[in-house]
């Protein structure tokens, strides 16, 4: 089964984490990457590029797209980066959410990827 | 006997290490992701989804026999399968010979990609089991050498082969030793299932990643750590002692019911990159019961595929979507499979200790015994299930007996049954309960009830064609105008039946899954 660990960020959350302590953020998140690549676990780990740098593509009637800076503005927290994991149960996919560094800030949300199998079991 | 433990430094796995080779270390932060902003968390770069390079063609030392027939550009289908069947002997051989199981594995998957290059070019092999095996042996032995030289480096004294190997065992002895080997419990399922398709079955690390749709590195390094485990287990390859060995074979069947469920997809019968895991998995089986025919629940197993994949012509609608059991063109069905299926379970529940998996395919040789789905023996299914729930008791199977409950005594009385179960931890909160639910709901006619249910159900499956499926089945119950509309849903009293019958494909659903959840 395939999840989908999504870590939403939130600018106050990640600006009040002084730098020693996201430097530790970031080296338990290359030891957690590298375990799960090891492990046969590990699909994909994206980092998401700033919102600043998004886009956002929208084709109306006419069929001519229509490009827009950003996502919608309303949001408060914006995806910051995901991770695809190959795993035997949901249990285990959770444990691999929890022992994300994330999880400790902004929670990471846990999503099942659908698949083409006729039969969900 | 040759112990496959013993070689002390586990970063040898050819596959593993073109695939940390060929692209930056999963471990290496990107500096884009870690530079600020400061407010993304970080993460690294994922490996790469690009192949790794298959290994380049044989040197001329390689042997080159006597072609036998015209080059072709590829091996056929046909003959990259017969080639894969080879694959057990030739292991065999070299793990009896050398030991080093794991090494071994690796030196015959280099010597099966080195015949896709060599054959078409240069002809094939008038022996090509001497051929591979010549192949393979060359390719350990020059990693035995390098490791040796390594060692005494480390002023380690190294054995390199022993001169006079013992005889070969039969091969069929190896199919089963490396069936239980690959299927080892220390190992998860999908290692276990990994680990099968390339040791037993011959498939290459390509083709199994693209069935199970991950990058390569991934299922290289899933398969590396596989072999790994079982050599820290200290495993040999040898058939498990007697009294471990029954518990050891229903792990293997688990393993292969495993793979004939992921083999269970609308397309994979016509996608050329995705290996049929299904027919894999029957292959192999049909192998394990030649090697151990004795045992009820091997054959019982190898008939509830076989009955299962009969039906899979007229399981799939041309737009791709799933259709139900009571449904189906039953002209499509495969006849000669479901008259082997049907044979094979006879003569097992006549002969055998009953088991799970025999009764599971008691039960589809009834539904594909049936000339219409009217005519189906819901008591006896109705029966077996109890059976089945007596012998190997769990949520699902109570599930199921709802269902053929109602077919038997009427929705009421399948509701009554589903309510015993849909608290049970294990399956509360999955799509299966809200599936029978409104299965049976619509049949006592509660369409608005039906139609949330299914609702809810397709809410909660990850499969997508079940997700069409169920939003379809909502759909037409909210459709339905009246207690006389959609598949004939029973107006008249007593007409129940009939058409229960009618709608008896969302049986099948929760069917099939039955073992899959038990195991």
């Amino acid at each position: 089964m395939k999840y989908m660990l999504l870590i939403y960020g939130n600018e106050s959350v990640w600006n009040s984490v002084p730098k020693e302590e996201f430097e530790e953020i970031v080296r338990q998140t290359d030891a957690q990457n590298r375990a799960l690549f090891e492990s046969g676990e590990l699909v994909g780990a994206y980092g998401v590029a700033d919102q600043d740098m998004a886009k956002m593509v929208r084709v109306n009637g006419d069929g001519a797209p229509a490009v827009t800076d950003g996502p919608y503005a309303e949001a408060k927290e914006y995806l910051a980066s995901f991770t695809i994991v190959d795993c035997d149960s949901l249990e285990r996919a959770l444990e691999i959410a929890a022992a994300n560094p994330a999880s400790r800030y902004t929670g990471v949300e846990v999503r099942p990827l659908m698949h083409e199998a006729k039969l969900d079991v | 006997m040759s112990g496959v433990s013993g070689v002390p430094d586990p970063a040898h796995d050819p596959a593993a290490a073109s695939a940390a080779a060929g692209r930056a270390a999963p471990a290496t932060a990107d500096p884009a992701t870690t530079n600020p902003p400061a407010t993304n968390p970080p993460a690294t770069n994922p490996p790469a989804t690009e192949p790794t390079a298959e290994p380049t063609a044989e040197p001329t030392a390689e042997p080159t026999a006597e072609p036998t027939a015209e080059p072709t550009a590829e091996l056929s289908a046909d003959e990259w399968r017969r080639l894969r069947g080879l694959v057990p002997a030739v292991l065999g051989a070299l793990v009896r010979r050398h030991g080093h199981f794991d090494l071994c594995e690796d030196a015959v998957q280099e010597a099966l990609l080195a015949a896709a290059v060599q054959w078409p070019r240069e002809g094939r092999p008038a022996n090509p089991r001497a051929w591979l095996l010549t192949v393979a042996s060359r390719r350990l032995l020059n990693r035995l050498r390098s490791e040796a030289a390594r060692r005494r480096r480390e002023e380690h004294a190294a054995v390199l082969a022993p001169a006079d190997p013992p005889d070969p065992a039969p091969a069929g002895d190896d199919t089963l030793t490396l069936l239980f080997l690959c299927c080892h419990p220390t190992l998860t399922p999908s290692a276990q299932a990994a680990l099968t398709l390339r040791a037993v079955a011959g498939l290459t690390t390509a083709e199994i990643a693209r069935a199970y749709l991950v990058p390569e590195p991934t299922m290289a390094q899933r398969i590396s750590r596989a072999k790994q485990r079982i050599r820290a287990a200290g495993a040999t390859f040898d058939l498990p002692p007697h009294a471990e060995r029954s518990a050891r074979l229903r792990v293997v069947l688990e393993v292969l019911y495993l793979l004939f469920n992921e083999g269970y997809t609308a397309s994979s019968g016509d996608d050329l990159l995705r290996p049929d895991l299904t027919a894999e998995a029957i292959r192999l089986t049909r192998e394990l019961r030649r090697l151990v025919p004795d045992d009820g629940e091997v054959a019982g197993l190898l008939a509830l595929m076989l009955l299962t994949d009969a039906r899979r012509p007229a399981r799939t609608a041309p737009d791709g979507s799933l259709v139900p059991l009571a449904e189906q063109d039953r002209s499509r069905w495969d006849t000669a499979a479901i008259a082997e299926g049907v044979a094979l379970v006879t003569d097992a529940l006549a002969t055998k200790p009953l088991g799970p998996y025999q009764l599971q395919a008691a039960i589809a040789a009834v539904h594909d015994e049936a000339p219409t789905a009217d005519a189906t023996d819901w008591p006896q299914i109705l029966a077996l299930y109890g059976l089945l729930e007596r012998l190997a008791p769990g949520p699902m199977v109570t599930l199921n007996r709802a269902v053929a409950e109602a077919m038997v005594h009427g929705p009421e009385a399948g509701l009554r049954l589903l309510a015993t179960v849909e608290v049970d931890d294990r399956v509360a909160g999955r799509h299966h309960v809200d599936a029978v639910r409104a299965h049976l709901l619509e049949m006592a006619g509660d369409r608005a009830g039906a139609h949330a249910a299914y609702l809810r159900a397709a809410r909660r499956t990850t499969s997508t064609p079940e997700q069409r499926y169920l939003h379809a089945r909502a759909a037409r119950v909210a459709d339905a105008v009246g207690p006389g509309a959609g598949a004939g849903a029973g107006a008249g009293a007593g007409a129940g039946e009939a058409w229960a019958a009618s709608e008896a494909g969302e049986a099948e659903v929760v069917e099939v899954v039955v073992d899959r959840v038990r195991a």
